[in-house]
């Protein structure tokens, strides 16, 4: 009895609130919009006949048809992919450098990577804003050095947004790769240079490759929620950064374009299912590895 | 490998320098005198003295504040609950449904999950307001502190609770004298989780939250979106502040908690 109500409650919770909503946003992806509020035809009122009857898949033809959407769902794929590369660009030294700290520094570096993380997500990105404007401080930086003529323009390009994603989402590539690279046994380093290698060469056939868990874990920890992101590209990026997560928010809020939003995410669920799947193997790999 | 290179000390301290440096002239300049935000024109705490007489801001600080605690506590019993059911709860009908609705919300965008929480509110003619958007932090925020239970009660030895049941507590007894004390450092950092997933999270707050109730995330958006003031230079401060203590706070108690069951356990093996 007290196992069966341990399993109800959350169990019961989770359909009601998450499983029932992705339902609904499938079912009115497939209705027609009405100018009503709420703004799509209400079906499964009038028999299941009628049910059938109303879905169509005109939405989807309708987001096949105009090119904003795939391109948007291109350009999305393109920022996340580049961002992420970007982010291990960064995080990978870091995290070597991490590991290789004397043990008694470590807990505070790793600190130091988790504090932002707790911050707010939205001020981290807000930061931004006043250093990338024209006016800005990397701006008058740059300006000041002699560097540059004139102020460049980067808020609201897209080299904003790689800016901000790799800066918001570092954490999550340093804490991986480290905990891999923290783990790894410094004798195999020892003795690749003892059979000579070069530091380098011992560094790329030897840490890289066992430290690859890592670097695929983070990296999906990037990609993924990269795909989907709206306050980034809506702050820091421009009229000509094109990402999904904007379009499906401005296709809801400005457009009141209920059942296209629903098919807009429908698609965006359907693209992230491969990477979704790719990450949970890995970390299945790695946790039978581990056993 | 205890040999820092050159290499290794330049990419952490420009690495470091990249994560800290935008929040410290965040900070430094919402002290500045100055209404044009990257002009220093002298210090002033004049833009805190705004903010504390803006009542819209502070009307929304106290929503989030509300939200934040209800939907967490919620969120940490039910997510205790389902960590519980998963590591414990052995083979049921839709065991694999179940945990695939645990982690899923995880990885899902935002923007989905907002998006598919409000056509379900207005579905069932739900007044969006408080209620609906602790109905939905609870929901995320719940999986959040299963996987981090979860993790604890995987490492943690077995017959210790087996042994209670023999010697005669009921499974609930068993749960609240034995496992709850032992996982309850895992309990609170998922409850703090989930208080700070609250406190953070604009998307799914835009979608939920009705007329009525404003979070801070939305009103800092909406004040952004027009450009950088210092007015939100100032709350940054505050709420950098807030995390910053916390967190630090947070891990001193831990460290000392760790340092004196040591020192127990040493004690223990010398008697």
């Amino acid at each position: 009895m007290q196992r069966l109500i341990l399993i109800a409650v959350p169990y019961a919770w989770l359909l009601a609130l998450f499983l029932v909503p992705f339902l609904i946003v499938f079912k009115i992806s497939l209705s027609d919009v009405e100018l009503a509020i709420p703004p799509y035809t209400p079906t499964l009122s009038d028999g299941l006949i009628q049910f059938f009857q109303a879905l169509d898949f005109e939405n989807f033809a309708f987001l096949a048809s105009d090119d904003l959407y795939w391109k948007a769902y291109l350009s999305s794929l393109q920022i996340a992919l580049i961002s992420t590369l970007l982010t291990l660009l960064v995080g990978y030294p870091m995290a070597y450098g991490m590991a290789r700290a004397p043990e008694e520094w470590r807990p505070t570096l790793m600190m130091l990577v988790i504090l932002p993380f707790w911050t707010s997500f939205l001020i981290r990105v807000y930061a931004w804003m006043g250093i990338l404007s024209q006016e800005g401080f990397l701006n008058q930086f740059l300006l000041w050095t002699g560097l540059i003529g004139e102020p460049l323009t980067i808020l609201n390009t897209t080299t904003a947004v790689y800016i901000g994603i790799v800066y918001t989402y570092l954490p999550f590539m340093i804490l991986p790769i480290f905990a891999a690279l923290d783990r790894l046994d410094g004798s195999l380093i020892e003795a690749a240079e003892d059979l000579g290698c070069s530091r380098f060469q011992a560094f790329w056939l030897v840490t890289i490759p066992l430290s690859r868990n890592g670097i695929v874990a983070g990296s999906f920890l990037v990609f993924i929620p990269a795909l989907g992101e709206f306050v980034i590209p809506s702050l820091l990026g421009g009229s000509g950064t094109l990402m999904i997560g904007k379009v499906l928010w401005e296709e809801f809020f400005n457009n009141r374009d209920w059942p296209v939003a629903s098919a807009v995410a429908v698609i965006l669920l359907l693209i992230l299912i491969i990477p979704i799947v790719l990450f949970q193997r890995n970390q299945q790999k790695q946790a039978e590895a581990e056993q | 490998m205890n040999r820092l290179s050159w290499f290794n000390v330049t990419s952490l301290t420009l690495g470091f320098a990249f994560l800290y440096l935008p929040m410290v002239i965040l900070v430094v300049y919402s002290f500045n005198e100055s209404k044009l935000v990257t002009v220093w024109a002298g210090f002033s705490t004049k833009w805190y003295g705004e903010l504390l007489g803006n009542e819209a801001f502070l009307d929304a600080a106290w929503v989030t504040l509300k939200v934040a605690v209800l939907s967490s506590t919620l969120a940490t019993v039910l997510g205790t609950m389902a960590a519980y059911v998963l590591v414990r709860g052995g083979r049921f009908l839709g065991r694999t449904v179940f945990s695939g609705m645990i982690y899923a919300p995880l990885v899902m965008p935002e923007v989905i999950t907002g998006l598919s929480l409000l056509l379900l509110f207005i579905g069932i003619g739900l007044d969006r307001g408080v209620l609906t958007i602790v109905l939905a932090h609870t929901t995320f925020a719940m999986c959040y502190v299963s996987v981090v239970v979860s993790s604890r009660l995987l490492t943690f030895d077995r017959s210790l609770e087996e042994a209670a049941l023999d010697l005669g507590c009921t499974g609930f007894e068993a749960f609240r004298l034995v496992t709850l004390p032992i996982i309850a450092p895992a309990v609170i950092s998922g409850w703090l989780l989930a208080f700070t997933l609250s406190l953070d999270d604009l998307v799914i707050a835009s979608f939920t939250a009705g007329p009525s109730a404003t979070t801070l995330p939305i009103k800092i958006f909406s004040a952004v979106r027009l450009g950088v003031s210092p007015e939100i230079n100032a709350l940054s401060t505050l709420m950098i502040a807030v995390v910053t203590i916390g967190v630090i706070s947070a891990s001193l108690v831990s460290k000392r908690n760790s340092l004196r069951q040591q020192r127990d356990e040493q004690a223990a093996a010398r008697a």
